[in-house]
């Protein structure tokens, strides 16, 4: 069992919340000309990485609101949790932010 | 002279080495000590024509295949662990064919048809048990569910029969029908059952060992090479091994794979319970399955009955699962039946399922020239073990992807042509 500590409520239970996936895929702005490829890409294809995870939150059960998290798909561990618009976390152990 | 003999050698060998009666007698003259091993431990050749990537149930079937059936018996399986320790040795066992789709019910269908002759075809008894499946209904929904997805199945010649409350009661005496989602009637395939898990890996594995192929465990692989947009081996814990071609069946280390080869795939990765509980007296004949309030439950010969329900929903490589997942599991299965209530669970764990957008598989070509995948089978792909690798083998073997893997190739994420099973397979496995 995870707790979880929403940026607007603080620790709650993770039966409040549901998770949505990776996070920073960006709508593409140039639709109209994209190729099945670059749509195939945007909506199905996942990095699904072993290790750190930058992923989506949504505290269903509570304020309502969605979130960032980057936690560890092995271990579990949250490291951070940050509002949608703040700067990303850092990976533990990694000199850049990407 | 040499000729008929050494044939003659062989057949007294292979006769020697089979699983029989008399087999069985000779050992027990010798208290069983003598037995000899299933399958060799050897050590990698430089080079194969075929590396199978990952030694669960459809890795080892691929490779069984390839030898038995394509004429290719240069071919290692390498294995991280050990054989079936993955989703193989993980899941609830259960067997059957009653999809929606017709895509579906092509590959569901061929592995039923394997499953029903396994045992004799490995000589090695899988426990391949058609005890029959039944799905309830609980709903409206659920049951214009059953009837669309029963239809269905009889028009691809699939057996399926719609049962009533009535029905169901007669075949499990201690169901409540009147729970919280009253049971109005349920969808039964008597071909579905079960079988034995580790016995498919451990009957695939003996007979590809057979047939020459070289099965390496306790292997990791840590690289895949390419050169000019071609697969040309891989890299292990135990140095590099050269490939003519390479097929990853690693299940939920499929996007790692992917990610050493410089591709992504569509996939997410989730961890799926299961549960057992300690062992009583027969009571369910049967695998019980409820897509409506989300439960199965079959028992196994040991007596323990064995439950499941949905995976996890946050993206996971930890083979653990979450608490509140359990209590989903468990209040659903004593709504239906109350006098499992008093029973105490024994085990819990979890497998990680590569689970894609339309909870179909993907047996796949991929950017990569000579480099094949078979995964994203999600929380039901052990019913499919010898079908998937049966097509996966000869699609290998081909270069080209057979009549029924071709549907579930990776494009479809680009071209739209989906096979979305989700709604009708979503919890059933």
């Amino acid at each position: 069992m995870f707790i979880i500590n929403c940026p607007y409520c603080g620790d709650r239970d993770q039966t409040e919340f549901s998770c949505h996936g990776e996070a920073h895929i960006p709508r593409p702005t140039n639709t109209a000309t994209m190729t099945d490829e670059e749509w195939g890409d945007y909506v199905f294809f996942r990095s699904n990485p072993k290790g750190y995870h930058r992923e989506r939150w949504l505290h269903d059960h509570g304020c309502r609101r969605w979130f960032n998290a980057l936690r560890h798909t092995v271990t579990d561990e949250f490291v951070a949790t940050y509002k949608v618009q703040d700067p990303r976390p850092q990976i533990p152990g990694d000199g850049d932010q990407s | 002279m040499a000729g008929p003999s050494c044939r003659q050698s062989r057949y007294i060998d292979d006769f020697m080495k089979a699983y029989s009666l008399f087999s069985l007698a000779r050992n027990a003259m010798s208290y069983h000590r003598n037995w000899q091993r299933a399958w060799r431990s050897p050590d990698p050749k430089s080079k194969y024509d075929v590396v199978i990537i990952g030694g669960g149930g459809h890795g080892l079937a691929t490779a069984y295949y390839l030898a038995t059936q394509c004429g290719i018996n240069n071919v290692a399986v390498i294995e991280k662990g050990w054989l079936g320790g993955g989703n193989t040795g993980r899941n609830t066992t259960i067997v059957r064919s009653n999809y929606l789709l017709d895509a579906s019910a092509g590959m569901y269908e061929h592995a039923m048809k394997l499953w029903e002759g396994l045992s004799q075809e490995l000589n090695y008894n899988v426990m391949f048990s058609q005890r029959g499946l039944l799905h309830l209904a609980h709903s409206v929904h659920d049951m214009q569910e059953i009837g669309r997805r029963g239809n269905a199945i009889h028009l691809n010649g699939i057996d399926s029969e719609f049962l009533t409350p009535e029905q169901v009661k007669e075949m499990l005496p201690i169901i409540n029908l009147n729970c919280r989602y009253p049971v109005m009637g349920g969808l039964l395939q008597k071909r579905g059952g079960t079988a034995r898990h580790d016995a498919v890996a451990w009957g695939y594995a003996r007979g590809a060992d057979a047939a020459g192929v070289d099965i390496i465990q306790n292997c990791e692989v840590r690289g895949v090479r390419v050169e000019s947009n071609t697969v040309v081996g891989v890299e292990t814990s135990r140095g590099f091994i050269g490939a003519g071609k390479v097929g990853s069946v690693a299940a939920g280390h499929s996007s790692v794979i992917a990610e050493m080869a410089g591709f992504k795939m569509p996939l997410e990765c989730y961890p799926l319970q299961a549960l057992v509980s300690e062992p009583i007296k027969p009571i369910i004949d049967c695998v019980v399955m409820s897509n409506g309030i989300h439960v199965y439950v079959s028992q196994s010969d040991k007596g323990e009955l064995v439950v499941g329900s949905g995976s996890d929903a946050y993206n996971s490589y930890s083979q653990r699962g979450s608490f509140d997942l359990i209590e989903h599991t468990v209040g659903p299965l004593c709504e239906l039946f109350p006098l499992f209530s008093r029973l105490r669970m024994l085990r819990q764990w979890a497998g990680i399922v590569d689970v894609t957008v339309d909870r179909s598989p993907i047996l796949s070509k991929t950017p990569v020239k000579n480099l094949y995948f078979n995964c994203g089978w999600g929380t039901g792909g052990f019913k499919a073990t010898p079908g998937s690798g049966h097509a996966f083998a000869h699609s290998i073997a081909a270069g080209e992807m057979n009549e029924i893997a071709a549907p579930f190739s990776i494009d479809r994420f680009n071209s739209g042509a989906l096979i979305d099973e989700g709604a009708a397979a979503a919890v059933a496995h």
